[in-house]
């Protein structure tokens, strides 16, 4: 996901720049203010050996590819967001400057999609709720939290990579140096970091639940002994959990592309939009446009009081986004119904220990 | 050669490069970082159909090799790390910008495969930058210049010694990976069964080498201040490399040299 130079445009490069060098600025501050000097070797030799650890090569069973372990994830996780940020930077500048890879002006931008999304974003909103968290406590206490762990990294490094990804279309996009569209250059990048975010999470998973077997300590937020009563209930968790939700849907929408997805574009083609015929497809003769289509479309029309992901008669970016929270409101409504059909269910029936 | 003998082999070889003596490796290493960065600069602020006037700027790193001694193959191994996402994003401008830009005699020329090769031109021009930056001027030195620039002093030194570090976990990793394959012959990287402990042994024992590294830091009379490598002053043969340097690039964005160069030659 290294970006090169040439996929940015100056001033593109200039505010990804100023973005992650204040969060740089926000992290040297509070570790300043916390005064552990001893932090800095720790830093240092923990960023040397995920660099050097980004080289090994995983089996992943089944297949015939291999892995990485996700850089991000791991350092929050031992050294906690604003020293992992900052070791991280370091991490990228050594590969820019020493092994090209990524560019010395993409440096703020390759900081932002993978320092600042694997370490704050992985953090804060994924890391401390659920492994500091209580979920699975249905399960003995040591179970529990490597349950945890794996469910946090796997889910930190899916979603890191996904936001990473979808800056680096939206960065390059911005920049105006592709004629690739937006949406199919999304459909382009996302299921592919999809796949290796599931990998690099379960890889980076593996080293933790090590690391806690061994020196439960050195983890952040993970209850050394899996005895005590964890600091955030289930409640919290799944309040922070709704926020994502709402930050993600929100914001995803409201630059969801009006074109086209990839492979409707790419069997029907999209003349109107100055793109070529490409496989020039009729739409009507592959049942898009058919008498039972248009009823089905009639029948939508009067169940969709939100037609076409917009307020009715508001055609600005913001009524997308309006439906976009408001369609997670719904997905949230309709999982909190399933969680109480489930406990109506079961209740009356005897509770097996 | 694994992956990190290899990557061992490159840090080396780029620490051999900025060991050199030349007329480039004496600037002030401040006077090189900010040139590059203008140079960069430049090359990225052309258009996507600007292919001619960015093309004047393969003269300038041309020049530097030159005048470096440093050789051009190193250099053009790293585009491995370059190309892909570069090729990945500009192969495709050729089949959706299908329009005719220009035309070499009968034959016509998309806008989509103008804005590809201007793509792969800036790509290759800002790594040839970089690379010759980081060639001529070695970690130290530009820490030391990046220190003088209020890039703040942790920031700085975490980068000095992870740098140092990045060296001997590299070296221990390849080690590691090396006994491992001689172990498991015909497999193709570390089986399941090994993931969590294959690095996860290796980062304990380097949790308490950090320990044992701040108390040698302390011994040798460490106190929150970091000694750079020495950096002569910013002599005024270095302003005037820089003012040069912003000078030419300004000129060659501004004026079509190319196309003047051509009107020379084609009427």
């Amino acid at each position: 996901m290294h970006m090169a130079d040439a996929l940015l445009a100056p001033a593109v490069a200039a505010a990804m720049y100023a973005a992650s060098g204040t969060a740089a600025g926000v992290s040297v501050y509070q570790l300043k203010k916390d005064d552990e000097p001893q932090k800095l070797p720790t830093m240092a030799v923990s960023a040397a050996l995920v660099f050097a650890g980004q080289m090994i090569n995983y089996t992943i069973p089944g297949t015939g590819s291999s892995g990485h372990m996700c850089g991000g994830m791991l350092l929050s996780a031992l050294l906690g967001p604003q020293a992992g940020f900052l070791s991280m930077i370091v991490i990228l500048s050594i590969q820019s400057l020493f092994f090209a890879d990524g560019g010395l002006m993409a440096l703020g931008a390759n900081i932002w999609n993978m320092a600042f999304y694997g370490c704050f974003v992985g953090y804060y909103l994924i890391w401390r709720p659920i492994a500091g968290g209580s979920l699975f406590r249905n399960l003995a206490p040591k179970a529990a939290q490597r349950a945890r762990i794996v469910l946090a990294s796997v889910l930190g490094c899916v979603l890191t990579l996904q936001l990473g990804a979808f800056s680096v279309v939206l960065e390059t996009s911005l920049s105006g140096v592709t004629d690739l569209p937006f949406g199919a250059f999304c459909a382009l990048m996302q299921p592919i970091h999809l796949a290796i975010g599931l990998i690099e999470g379960l890889i980076t998973s593996a080293v933790l639940l090590f690391v806690y077997a061994s020196r439960p300590e050195l983890l952040r937020d993970v209850d050394p002994a899996g005895q005590a009563e964890a600091k955030r209930s289930l409640k919290a968790t799944l309040a922070i959990l709704a926020v994502v939700v709402l930050v993600v849907g929100g914001g995803l929408s409201l630059l969801a592309s009006s074109n086209p997805d990839g492979l409707e574009w790419a069997l029907f083609g999209n003349a109107g939009a100055g793109y070529s015929e490409n496989m020039g497809l009729d739409e009507e003769s592959y049942g898009l446009s058919s008498a039972a289509a248009d009823r089905a479309g009639a029948i939508q029309e009067k169940t969709a009081f939100l037609p076409d992901y917009s307020l009715a008669g508001s055609e600005n970016p913001a009524g997308t986004s309006v439906s976009g929270l408001v369609g997670s409101a719904l997905v949230a409504g309709v999982a909190v119904l399933i969680c109480l059909a489930g406990g109506f269910f079961r209740k009356g029936k005897p509770h097996k220990p | 050669m694994n992956k990190m003998q290899r990557a061992l082999r490159e840090l080396t070889e780029m620490d051999d490069l900025a060991a050199q003596d030349s007329v480039m490796h004496r600037l002030h290493p401040t006077a090189k970082l900010l040139s590059t960065i203008l140079y960069i600069a430049a090359v990225l602020s052309f258009g996507k159909y600007q292919l001619s006037g960015l093309a004047v700027f393969l003269l300038w790193p041309v020049l530097l090799f030159q005048l470096s001694g440093i050789p051009v193959h190193i250099c053009f191994y790293k585009l491995r790390f370059v190309l892909p996402l570069v090729m990945a994003v500009g192969l495709f401008n050729p089949f959706f910008d299908t329009a005719p830009l220009l035309y070499l005699g009968p034959v016509p020329v998309s806008g989509g495969v103008v804005s590809m090769l201007t793509l792969m031109l800036k790509g290759l021009l800002c790594l040839m930058a970089s690379f010759l930056l980081m060639a001529t001027t070695g970690i130290d030195r530009l820490c030391a210049s990046l220190r003088r620039l209020h890039v703040p002093g942790l920031l700085v030194t975490l980068l000095l010694l992870t740098y140092r570090y990045v060296g001997v976990m590299t070296e221990e990793l390849a080690v590691m990976t090396e006994a491992y394959q001689l172990r498991a012959p015909g497999q193709k990287g570390i089986a399941r069964a090994a993931w969590g402990s294959f690095l996860g042994q290796l980062l304990l024992r380097s949790m308490d080498r950090a320990q044992e590294l701040y108390s040698s830091m302390l011994l040798r009379g460490y106190h929150e201040h970091f000694h750079y490598a020495p950096v002569p002053a910013f002599s005024g043969k270095d302003a005037l490399y820089l003012l040069l340097c912003a000078a030419v690039f300004l000129l060659l964005r501004l004026v079509p040299l190319a196309q003047w160069l051509g009107g020379l030659v084609v009427r």
